[in-house]
C-alpha cells in the first residue's frame, strides 16, 4: 500500500506536545517512520513514552484532557485520532505491556477476536452477521499462519490460561499481525516477560515482519536488544526528543547516558533540585567520603540479607545491602523491578522472607507492628491508598500511628483506661503544619481535601511524629509540584542532619536520589544491580538500570 | 446561617423533621392528642435507642450496617428468658451470698424490694457473654467476606432466627409462665415479663402527669439508661481501641501500615454491636412488656438500620448524634402516622408508610455509599 506513495513517510509527527493539567509531559516531538523500519524508542520512566503512545493510538485519556499539540500525518495525510478504533483502521497496531487476552479462550479465539471467519446462513441474511456461526477450521488456519510468521510453534487450540507468559506475548503480537492492514506496530516492552531464547525468537520474528514492509516501534529497557534489532534509536528525556540517530552510531553506553542525562548537561527543566556540590554545607552528601569513614566502626543501622518480597508488580527476588547509621541511602531502578517492594517488605506490608537486621538485632518480618515498634517509620508510595485517612482530619492522620504504636496522645491511666487527648493531637498537628508549611485551614481539615504536595507533607509529618531511627520513604516527590518537591527533599535532608536519622529513599527519579543520597542502589529485576556513591556519573547508573550488570559497566569504563 | 444549618443537617432530615412537625400540628385537628403522641414517641425512642446504638461500632469499623442485629437480639432473648427461668434460683443464690459473706445490705428485704431490677440485671448479665461469643463468631465470618458484609449479615440474622425457632422448642425450659401449657415444654411465642421486670427502667423516676387536660408520661429511667449507654459508646470510640476501629473503617490499609490488627478491630466491633443489640432488646422488652420469640426478631434490624441512616449516618460513618436524631425522627413518624393519617384518611396506612420510610431510607443510604466509595 505504502509503495505507491513512496515519498511520504508512513507516519510523520510534527511538534507533538502534551500537557496534563498544566504539567508538561511532552514537548515538540517530531520524527518520521518509514515502511519496514524498526525504531527503538527508549527513555526513563516518566520520559513521556506512554503519553506519546497514547497520542498515537488515539487513547481517550488524551482527548478527555484537552487533546494534544502538533499534527500527525499518515501517508502524507493529516490525521487526528479520537479513538483507538480510528488508529486501528489506519493500520496502527499496539502490543501493550499488560496482556489484554481472555484467559479462558484459545489462541485462535484470542487472535481472531472480533474478526472471526463466519459461515453464511439464512439466519445471518435475516438478522445480520451477529447470528452467524464461526468457521472454526478457517479460523485455526489463519491463527496458525499468524503464529508461524513469528517463527514459534504454539498450538492454536491451546487456551491462553494454560500458556507460559512468553507464549501470551507471542499471541498478542500474532493478533496484531493477523490484522491485514497492520503497517505500523508498536511494541511496549515485549521482551520484558520473555526468557532469553524466547526474546531471541521474537527479535528474529520482528526482523522478518519488518522485511515484509511493516514498520515497528520497539520500546524496551534492554538496550542491547534495542541496539541489536533497531535501525534507528529515538531517545526521550523529560518529554523532549533528545536524539534520533542510526543505531550503529551509538553505543549502549551512550544511549544510557543520553537517557538519564549527562553530568555536564543537567536538565534545564525547573524540576532542578539544588545541586549538592554547589552548596558547601551539602558537600558530604555527594562527594566527601570523610564523614562516612568516621562512622565505619558503628554497626550498620540496617542490614538486609537475601530479602524477597511478594509485592504484586514489584517483586523482590534476592536483595542484600547495608545502610550505615545516619546515612541517606537511595534505592532506584525502573518501575516494576522491585524497588518499591524492598521498603514495603521490610515494613511488613507484603509477604517477605530473608533476614533484616536493625542495629544488629533481627527484625520480625510480615508484622507492621514489629517494624514500627523498632522505631522505623514508613512513608508509602501509595499516598491516598495507604498513606492517609482521607476522610479524617489532619490531626488524626499525623498522630494516629504514634498513638497506636507508642501510646502517645492519650490521656488517662495506661493499660487501664485511656482516651485520646485531642488537645495534644491538635497541638502536635499544628506544630507540623507550621514547620512543614502544610497549606490547610487547620488541624481539623480532612486530609482528602489537600493538594498532593500538602498530603505528602502530612505523610512526612506522620513519620516524623514517630521520632524514627530509620525512616523509609517511597517516592517522596511523586505527583507533587516543583515547589513542594524542593521543600520535601530539603525537609528530609535537614531532618537527617539534625537528628542523625537513617533515611532510605526509594524513588523513580534518579536525579533526585543523586542529589539527596549518599549512596544509591539500583534494583533490576528484583535484585540489586549495583550500589554506587551518588557522585558517580549518571551514565553508570543508567547502565545498571538497563540491566547491564555491574561488571559489564565497569569493563566498559576500563 | 440557615444555609449552613441545612447543609449540616442534610435535606432528608429537614424534610422528615418538617413532616413530623406537620403531623404534630395537624394532630389536634383530627382528634389526636399531642401530649399522648409525644409521650408515645419518647417511649418508643427509649425502647429502640440502644438497638440503634448497636449500629455504631460496626459502621465505624467499616463492617457496614449491622443487618445481623437479630443475632444480638437472640442473645438478649436468651438472657431474658433465662432470667425468668432462673429467677428464683438467682434470688436464692444472692441471699446465700449475702449470708455467707455477711453483706448486711444483701438481705431478704432488699432482695424482695429489688426483685425486679435484679431480674433485669440478671437478664443483661446472662445475655452479654452469650452475645459476645456469638459476636466473635459473627465477626470472624464477616472478616472472610470483606466488601459484602451487609448482605452476609442479613443472612446471618435471618438464618439465626430460623435456627432459634427450632431451639426455642427444644431447649429444656421448665418455667410454667413461659412454656406451652398443653405440652409442658417448648417456649411460647409471646412471654409476658409482668411480675419479673416489666417497666423496671421506664417507671424508674418516670414523670407521669395525668390530669384532666394533660396526659404526659416521660420514661425518665429508660432515657437515662439510653444516655448512659450512649455515653459509654461515645467514650469507647475515643479510646485507643475505638480510635483504631474508626481508622480501620476509614482506611484499612492505613490502619494496617500503622500497626493495627485490622481483623481484630473488626471482630471487636462486631462483638460490641452484638452485645449492644442484646442489651437493646432487653430494654425494649421491659418497656413493651413481652418477650417475642420465634419470628419476632426477624425484621428487627430494619427499623434500627433505617433510624441511624435517617439520623444522617452513612454506611461508613456514624455518631451518637445520628442515633439520637434518627431514632427520634423515625419513631416519631412511626407514632404519628398511624394516629394522624389514619384518623384523617379513615384507612389503615400506618404499615405502608412505615415500610416506605424505613426501606426508602435504607435504599437512599445504600446509593449514597456508591458515591462516596473509594
Amino acid at each position: 500500500m505504502s509503495d505507491n506513495n513512496n515519498n511520504a513517510p508512513l507516519l510523520r509527527l510534527e511538534h507533538i506536545g502534551k500537557e496534563f493539567y498544566g504539567n508538561r509531559v511532552l514537548s515538540d516531538i517530531s520524527f518520521d517512520i518509514r515502511a519496514g523500519e524498526i525504531i527503538g524508542l527508549v527513555g526513563e520512566n516518566g520520559a513521556g513514552k506512554s503519553t506519546l503512545l497514547n497520542i498515537l493510538f488515539g487513547m481517550p485519556v488524551i482527548s478527555s484532557t484537552g487533546g494534544h499539540e502538533g499534527v500527525m500525518f499518515i501517508d502524507g495525510r493529516k490525521v487526528n485520532f479520537t479513538s483507538p478504533n480510528q488508529a486501528l483502521a489506519h493500520g496502527i497496531g499496539m502490543v501493550h505491556q499488560e496482556f489484554s487476552l481472555i484467559p479462558g479462550f484459545t489462541a485462535t479465539e484470542n487472535i481472531l477476536l472480533n474478526r472471526e471467519v463466519l459461515n453464511g446462513s439464512t439466519m445471518s441474511y435475516v438478522f445480520s452477521d451477529r447470528v452467524s456461526t464461526l468457521d472454526r477450521q478457517a479460523m485455526n488456519e489463519r491463527a496458525r499462519a499468524a503464529i508461524n510468521t513469528l517463527g514459534v510453534n504454539i498450538s492454536p487450540y491451546m487456551t491462553v490460561s494454560e500458556m507460559p507468559v512468553g507464549y501470551k506475548q507471542f499471541i498478542e503480537i500474532a493478533r496484531e499481525i493477523d490484522r491485514k492492514n497492520t503497517r505500523l506496530l508498536f511494541l511496549d516492552e515485549p521482551t520484558a516477560v520473555l526468557t532469553e531464547t524466547e526474546a531471541e525468537i521474537l527479535l528474529i520474528a520482528l526482523n522478518k515482519l519488518a522485511r515484509s514492509g511493516i514498520a515497528i516501534v520497539f520500546i524496551s529497557h534492554r538496550l542491547s536488544e534495542v541496539k541489536e534489532l533497531c535501525s534507528r534509536v529515538i531517545i526521550l528525556r523529560d518529554g523532549r526528543l533528545i536524539t534520533d540517530q542510526k543505531a550503529e552510531e551509538l553505543t549502549t553506553r551512550q544511549i544510557a547516558s543520553l537517557m538519564v542525562g549527562r553530568e555536564s548537561e543537567r536538565r534545564e527543566v525547573p524540576q532542578e533540585i539544588p545541586e549538592a556540590p554547589v552548596e558547601p554545607d551539602n558537600v558530604n552528601y555527594t562527594l566527601s567520603p570523610s564523614p562516612k569513614k568516621k562512622k565505619k566502626k558503628i554497626k550498620p543501622a540496617l542490614k538486609v540479607d537475601h530479602l524477597w518480597v511478594d509485592m504484586p508488580g514489584e517483586t523482590v527476588r534476592d536483595v542484600s545491602f547495608e545502610v550505615k547509621k545516619g546515612e541517606i541511602f537511595g534505592i532506584g531502578g525502573l518501575a516494576g523491578h522491585g524497588k518499591l517492594g524492598i521498603p514495603n517488605g521490610i515494613m511488613g506490608l507484603y509477604p517477605a522472607g530473608g533476614s533484616v537486621r536493625l542495629s544488629g538485632r533481627k527484625l520480625t518480618l510480615n508484622k507492621p507492628r514489629a517494624a514500627l515498634g523498632r522505631k522505623m517509620a514508613f512513608v508509602s508510595e501509595d499516598r491516598r491508598g495507604v498513606g492517609l485517612l482521607l476522610d479524617e482530619p489532619l490531626d488524626w492522620n499525623i498522630t494516629f500511628t504514634a498513638m497506636q504504636t507508642q501510646g502517645r496522645f492519650l490521656i488517662g491511666i495506661p493499660y487501664i483506661f485511656q482516651i485520646r487527648n485531642e488537645h495534644a493531637m491538635r497541638k502536635e498537628a499544628k506544630k507540623f503544619i507550621d514547620q512543614l508549611e502544610i497549606r490547610c485551614t487547620g488541624p481539623h481539615q480532612k486530609a482528602g481535601e489537600l493538594s498532593g504536595g500538602n498530603q505528602q507533607k502530612v505523610c512526612l509529618a506522620k513519620a516524623f511524629v514517630l521520632r524514627p531511627d530509620v525512616l523509609l520513604i517511597c517516592e517522596p516527590t511523586r505527583g507533587i509540584d516543583v515547589g513542594a518537591k524542593t521543600l520535601v527533599l530539603d525537609t528530609l535532608r535537614n531532618y537527617n542532619k539534625e537528628n542523625g536519622t537513617t533515611i532510605i529513599i526509594t524513588s523513580s527519579e534518579l536525579e533526585e536520589l543523586r542529589s539527596v543520597c549518599d549512596r544509591v542502589a539500583i534494583v533490576d529485576e528484583g535484585r540489586i544491580a549495583g550500589i554506587l556513591p551518588a557522585s558517580s556519573p549518571a551514565e553508570e547508573f543508567g547502565m545498571l538500570m538497563m540491566g547491564e550488570k555491574m561488571r559489564v559497566a565497569l569493563a566498559a569504563t576500563e | 446561617m440557615i444555609g449552613r444549618f441545612i447543609q449540616n443537617a442534610g435535606w432528608p432530615r429537614i424534610i422528615i423533621a418538617l413532616f413530623l412537625l406537620g403531623l404534630f400540628i395537624a394532630a389536634p385537628f383530627v382528634g389526636v392528642r399531642v401530649d399522648t403522641s409525644l409521650s408515645n414517641t419518647l417511649v418508643r425512642f427509649g425502647m429502640n435507642g440502644v438497638m440503634v446504638l448497636a449500629m455504631i461500632p460496626m459502621v465505624q469499623a467499616g463492617c457496614g450496617l449491622n443487618f445481623g442485629l437479630p443475632l444480638g437480639i437472640i442473645a438478649g432473648l436468651l438472657g431474658a428468658t433465662l432470667s425468668i427461668e432462673w429467677n428464683v434460683e438467682i434470688l436464692a443464690r444472692l441471699a446465700e451470698l449475702g449470708a455467707q459473706y455477711k453483706i448486711s445490705w444483701l438481705n431478704e428485704a432488699f432482695l424482695t424490694s429489688w426483685r425486679e431490677p435484679i431480674g433485669f440485671a440478671s437478664a443483661v448479665v446472662i445475655a452479654v457473654p452469650i452475645a459476645a461469643v456469638l459476636g466473635w463468631f459473627y465477626g470472624k465470618l464477616l472478616n472472610r467476606v470483606k466488601g459484602d458484609e451487609m448482605m452476609i449479615a442479613t443472612y446471618v440474622g435471618f438464618s439465626s432466627v430460623s435456627f432459634m425457632c427450632i431451639a426455642w422448642l427444644l431447649l429444656p425450659y421448665k418455667h410454667p409462665t413461659m412454656v406451652w401449657g398443653y405440652a409442658g415444654h417448648g417456649l411460647r411465642t409471646t412471654i409476658s415479663v409482668e411480675g419479673y421486670w416489666l417497666h423496671v427502667l421506664s417507671d424508674a423516676l418516670a414523670l407521669d402527669i395525668n390530669t384532666e387536660n394533660i396526659h404526659l408520661y416521660i420514661p425518665t429511667g429508660m432515657l437515662i439508661f439510653f444516655a448512659v449507654m450512649a455515653f459509654l459508646v461515645w467514650v469507647f470510640m475515643r479510646t485507643k481501641t475505638g480510635t483504631a476501629m474508626t481508622a480501620v473503617g476509614s482506611n484499612p490499609d492505613f490502619a494496617r501500615a500503622s500497626g493495627v490488627n485490622v481483623d481484630r478491630m473488626r471482630t471487636i466491633s462486631v462483638m460490641l454491636s452484638t452485645v449492644l443489640g442484646a442489651i437493646g432488646i432487653i430494654v425494649y422488652e421491659q418497656s413493651f412488656g413481652f418477650i417475642q420469640l420465634y419470628m419476632g426478631p426477624f425484621y428487627m434490624a430494619l427499623p434500627a438500620v433505617a433510624s441511624i441512616l435517617l439520623g444522617g449516618a452513612s454506611v461508613n460513618k456514624a455518631g451518637i448524634l445520628n442515633v439520637i436524631v434518627g431514632t427520634f425522627l423515625f419513631q416519631g413518624i412511626l407514632t404519628m402516622t398511624p394516629s394522624v393519617i389514619n384518623s384523617y384518611l379513615q384507612t389503615d396506612m400506618s404499615e405502608v408508610i412505615r415500610l416506605i420510610v424505613s426501606n426508602g431510607m435504607i435504599l437512599y443510604a445504600l446509593t449514597r455509599k456508591v458515591r462516596a466509595g473509594r
